[in-house]
């Protein structure tokens, strides 16, 4: 299965979720005009609120990470993410990689460096990621 | 993001009720928009069965009013319009122990004009609940997919459910909560549910109200919710310093030798822009489990 979220993680569900649709179009599980779960039924399948995978379709829609056409579902979009195309991604995720491995070795825990890099970015963006 | 479109499906404002000079609810405002799912969480004793009776017009408010649909809850009319229109599953199941499971819902669809029979076969069907069997063979879990189903089949536009999940093993419970998700996705409903489990009610409902002491004490939508609250852990050289935060929604400041750990319900940015001040070593945000946030919000109030 593709998405799974975790409920108990304290992170918002929808954002969760967002990122692991995000996750899997990097990953090329997912490719330009490939068609998402349905809302209803993902929803069913992962047995958690309708308005948590609506809300995360819409903020990815919104992104411009995929499109939502009326009648026929959610699709992957064919435009390639404004300012942020693949290879920038996976030079990142590389550079996120070699990071995660030194500081593994240094004997940090997985919580340990989560922790590290959600306080970095809180100290910065905090109010990033919403709106309204 | 604008709240209140429309009128809450059900609304109570400065609610209160004594039970021979103790008082149950002291200033109950509660908020429930249509379309949502509603956990409500609370210690035993908080208040949460009160306010789903007077919510049912099975108690009077001492003062203060509840609406359902718009209408008041107290008055015999509007309170039996508003039952016509609620399905209900409390603790006791409402179930006549001498009937089968036919004869049951053969019986309850009898009282509503609205009965959907398309659903009473779909959920005979997807419960595997034996039609000829008495209901006082129907083991717990039967008996609370029974109710339910009862309750999805008399076209209700809200369903109060009394700790739906309560003494069901695991794949039961998980039996309810999908049906729950599934219908409430289908009709365009309202469900408002008490429960202990936090983590099924963080799993399927997208507004939260914890109420403590019959005050609500956290209320609106998860997500927000769960944004706004953190933990701000501040590491010092030394011991930590004897800071005072002003933030608003600062929760809870604890000191504990060289750390000093702040629960915020107003988000970390100002706490962290605080901690910058008081140079510590590291400064760690962690979000909050809905339990953690529970326990907090409980916290604050004593």
């Amino acid at each position: 299965m593709l998405f799974r979220p975790n409920p108990s993680s304290g992170v918002p569900i929808y954002l969760q979720l967002m990122e692991q649709v995000k996750y899997a179009i990097e990953t090329g599980a997912l490719r330009p005009g490939d068609q998402l779960p349905g809302i209803r039924p993902l929803a069913e399948e992962l047995v958690i609120n309708l308005n948590t995978v609506a809300k995360a379709y819409r903020e990815l829609e919104h992104e411009g990470v995929i499109e939502l056409r009326h009648g026929s579902g959610a699709f992957v979009a064919k435009h390639k993410r404004a300012g942020k195309p693949a290879q920038t991604l996976r030079d990142a995720q590389t550079l996120v990689a070699a990071t995660v491995k030194r500081l593994r070795a240094r004997g940090l825990s997985e919580e340990e460096i989560r922790r590290l890099v959600e306080a970095e970015l809180a100290g910065y963006a905090r109010t990033g990621g919403r709106h309204g | 993001m604008a709240e209140q479109p429309e009128q809450p499906i059900i609304a109570t404002t400065a609610l209160r009720k004594s039970y021979d000079g103790v008082e149950a609810l002291r200033g109950l405002d509660l908020h429930v928009p249509a379309g949502s799912i509603c956990g409500f969480l609370g210690r035993n004793g908080a208040g949460k069965t009160t306010t789903i009776k007077i919510l049912l017009g099975m108690a009077r408010p001492t003062q203060g009013e509840a609406r359902v649909f718009g209408l008041p809850a107290h008055l015999p009319q509007t309170s039996t319009e508003i039952r016509l229109r609620t399905g209900f599953v409390g603790e006791e199941k409402d179930l006549y122990r001498y009937m089968t499971v036919a004869e049951m819902v053969r019986f309850t669809a009898s009282f509503y004009p609205r009965w959907r029979r398309d659903l009473e076969q779909r959920y005979l069907r997807r419960f595997e609940l034996p039609a000829e069997r008495k209901v006082k063979a129907l083991s717990r879990g039967m008996r609370t997919k029974l109710a339910l189903l009862l309750a999805f089949c008399r076209g209700a536009e809200l369903l109060i459910l009394d700790e739906p999940t309560a003494g069901l093993d695991p794949a039961v419970a998980e039996d309810v909560l999908q049906a729950l998700v599934t219908h409430v996705g289908a009709e365009a409903m309202t469900v408002f549910f008490s429960s202990h489990h936090i983590a099924e009610v963080e799993q399927i409902a997208d507004r939260i109200i914890i109420i403590d002491h019959g005050r609500s004490v956290v209320a609106g939508e998860l997500d927000d919710v769960r944004q706004a609250f953190c933990r701000v852990e501040m590491v010092f050289d030394g011991d930590a310093p004897a800071a005072v935060f002003r933030a608003p929604g600062v929760a809870r400041v604890r000191r504990s030798g060289r750390v000093l750990t702040v629960v915020s319900g107003g988000g970390a940015e100002e706490v962290v822009s605080e901690a910058q001040a008081l140079h510590p070593k590291s400064i760690e945000v962690v979000p909050l489990t809905l339990k953690e946030i529970f326990l907090a919000s409980l916290a604050e109030e004593v």
